[in-house]
């Protein structure tokens, strides 16, 4: 069964994803940061792919993106570096985000056959159109196995979260509030507000809400109308000001700290 | 111009044209377009909207802007030449029949900011006017290289009231002060408009802008007719950055086949060199800044760095309409070497006392290349005057003394 789909029916609360950008902060971190990541206890990881004008993306995520092209990372590179990670006692459910540009030059259906030959178990593709995805892709996502992610704002009408709703089969990922990824939010009563109102709705995909998760008290808010909770800019600062001997413990301590009644 | 079957230029239902357009944005933008698209054509279609913005076109831009029959400069290439003089446009450049168009979208809509990108500084010396003929708060983001190369225009929109930002990453030229304008737009969804200064962007803004542009044509077509008893030119030339000037050029002449367009891009030192910004010569199919079109970009996706002496043609891509003109073969593309341009720009200077800007000289340069004959009739959209330029201009006044 895909690991996402399987996560999802054996846990249903405080589920903690954790992104980070590929080939950072350097080309060959994203394996061992990955294993980091899993052992710490980490139920689900996104992989962001690095796009030269990720505009969704706060100055943190954009920084860790141009980092990482500059020490050569390519959709191919990331592919090499994954390719026997399921070999190697990689269990961890894992999601791949990014921008559409480079996955299209990549060619779709050749980054889905790659994406299911090393063991990927769902996308997120931000700029990636419903409609679009709708008419072009499905069919491909689904013969590769790959569960597929849709963001909702709180300014995504109620007939949208639906229509998005039933085209989702990973989870539906709540941004906190207007804002790019790291953006400070405060997790207030507006928010809890629009997320107790999402829950309300009744999706069928489980939620994830992330911009501005980034401590216990954030998540553990975030968390309480939801499935769990995305952390992307404070972890890609933890990697940054991390010296490389260190961050496997530093690593370990951030995830326990997110989540200290678990741990 | 009545047409049986949709043109293969023009936009479709879903806000294609052809292959290219659409709108690929993140979530988080969705309700902005959205509500962009489905009110711009109901809106812009108001006889009361029609009303104001022809009447803020005449009496506070000054249009309609002269066809002006180049004499010095027609016997000089051999062929005829008319300008449309759209540097006489109030500042300076075509970049206001579209920023007029969009503050009264935006006013209709209920919004209280307005946020810009600027590559020459005109487009946002053109959104901080009418920002200020308005009333509504103005920040206008531009990348740093840019606020260094084209510094009166950011004095001029300071003076006007604006908040200029500047856009530190990537090569902090208008492909980072685009970025930074959707991130701000992002950030502040409800009352912000964004006001895009070319055909480039999500749908509908390739089609709405180039709406507000196609005053060019229209205009065009009436004084060459009054001039020359014919309205449709044998050639119209315009340069390219997103594209608009060139998609107001063209617009009523997209279904006239024998109305040759040719399109300008920079080449930079070359198009080869790896220091130019031309797209159709370098780019190839791909996603920018929402839409699908031409970009210059790196075997991996990765949007390439351009170059040019011209921040305004300073641009990675193009928009959707022009990479279906391009693609169909129905528009001739050019490249144009910033040599090239700075010729042609000291040309027309000393030939016929109009100084252009230096994105404009790219559309003169065409005009030794394209085999026009003595009595071919060849449109040179002039988009902009070059006082903006005169720091670059300065710096080559030796080589042409
Ligand atoms: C005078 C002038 N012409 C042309 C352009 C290029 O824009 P577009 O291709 O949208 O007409 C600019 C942009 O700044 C400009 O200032």
């Amino acid at each position: 069964m895909n690991r996402l789909t399987n996560l999802f029916q054996h846990k249903t609360a405080d589920v903690l994803n954790v992104y980070f950008t590929a080939g950072f902060p350097q080309l060959n971190d994203t394996v061992p940061v990955l294993r980091a990541l899993q052992e710490a206890g980490a139920d689900l990881v996104e992989i962001g792919m690095p796009y030269s004008d990720p505009v969704a993306d706060g100055e943190t995520i954009q920084r860790s993106n141009q980092q990482a092209l500059e020490n050569g990372m390519t959709v191919g590179k990331l592919f090499e570096q994954l390719q026997d990670i399921r070999q190697q006692g990689i269990t961890v459910p894992i999601l791949l985000m990014g921008y559409l540009n480079p996955v299209v030059q990549f060619g779709v259906e050749k980054f889905c056959q790659h994406c299911q030959a090393v063991g990927i178990d769902g996308v997120i593709l931000p700029d990636l159109p419903l409609e679009v995805y709708e008419r072009e892709y499905r069919p491909l996502f689904a013969e590769y196995g790959l569960k597929v992610v849709f963001l909702v704002t709180p300014q995504t009408s109620a007939a949208r979260v639906r229509q998005l709703d039933a085209l989702a089969d990973g989870f539906i990922y709540l941004v906190a509030a207007a804002g790019t990824t790291g953006a400070q939010t405060d997790m207030n009563a507006d928010v809890d507000a629009y997320l107790s109102r999402t829950k309300e709705l009744g999706l069928r995909n489980p939620t994830l809400v992330g911009f501005g998760i980034s401590d216990a008290a954030s998540f553990a808010a975030a968390s309480r109308h939801t499935t769990g909770a995305i952390i992307g800019s404070a972890f890609i600062r933890l990697l940054q000001q991390t010296p490389a001997g260190e961050r496997t413990a530093a690593i370990h301590d951030f995830v326990a700290g997110i989540r200290p009644v678990l741990a | 111009m009545t047409l049986t079957a949709p043109s293969p230029y023009r936009v479709d239902a879903a806000g294609y044209y052809g292959t290219f357009g659409g709108a690929y944005v993140p979530e988080m933008l969705y309700p902005n377009v959205e509500e962009l698209r489905d009110n711009y054509l109901r809106i812009i279609e108001e006889p009361g909207f029609q009303r104001e913005f022809t009447q803020l076109l005449t009496d506070y831009v000054g249009r309609p802007t002269p066809l002006f029959l180049a004499e010095r400069l027609s016997a000089h290439i051999g062929t005829t030449i008319y300008l449309k003089r759209e540097d006489l446009c109030h500042t300076g450049a075509h970049k206001i029949n579209n920023t007029i168009g969009q503050i009264l979208v935006a006013k209709r809509l209920g919004k209280r900011r307005i946020v810009a990108e600027t590559g020459a500084g005109q487009h946002g010396v053109a959104t901080a006017t009418v920002c200020a003929l308005m009333g509504l708060e103005c920040i206008v983001y531009m990348g740093a290289v840019d606020i260094e190369r084209q510094r009166p225009n950011v004095d001029r929109m300071r003076m006007l009231g604006a908040q200029v930002v500047p856009a530190r990453s990537g090569s902090q030229t208008l492909k980072d002060a685009t970025n930074e304008a959707m991130r701000h737009w992002i950030s502040n969804p409800t009352d912000t408009h964004y006001i895009i200064g070319s055909v480039v962007g999500p749908h509908p803004y390739p089609d709405m802008v180039s709406r507000f542009q196609s005053v060019i044509s229209a205009e065009i077509i009436r004084q060459l007719l009054h001039q020359t008893g014919r309205a449709t030119p044998d050639f119209v030339l315009a340069c390219v950055g997103g594209g608009s000037n060139a998609a107001g050029a063209f617009y009523h002449y997209l279904d006239e086949p024998s109305v040759r367009l040719i399109a300008a891009e920079a080449a930079g030192q070359g198009v080869d060199t790896g220091h130019s910004a031309a797209t159709t010569a370098l780019g190839k199919p791909g996603i920018l800044h929402g839409a699908s079109t031409i970009l210059m970009q790196t075997e991996d996706g990765q949007v390439t760095e351009p170059y040019s002496i011209s921040a305004g043609l300073d641009y990675p891509g193009i928009g959707p309409q022009h990479a279906q003109l391009f693609a169909t073969g129905r528009a001739e593309f050019m490249s144009i070497t910033d040599k090239a341009a700075l010729d042609a720009a000291f040309q027309l200077s000393r030939l016929e006392g109009i100084i252009p800007a230096l994105e404009t000289a790219h559309a003169l340069a065409c005009l030794p290349l394209i085999g026009a004959k003595k009595d071919d009739v060849v449109v040179v959209c002039l988009s902009g005057r070059g006082d903006k330029d005169l720091a670059t201009y300065t710096k080559h006044l030796e080589e042409y003394s």
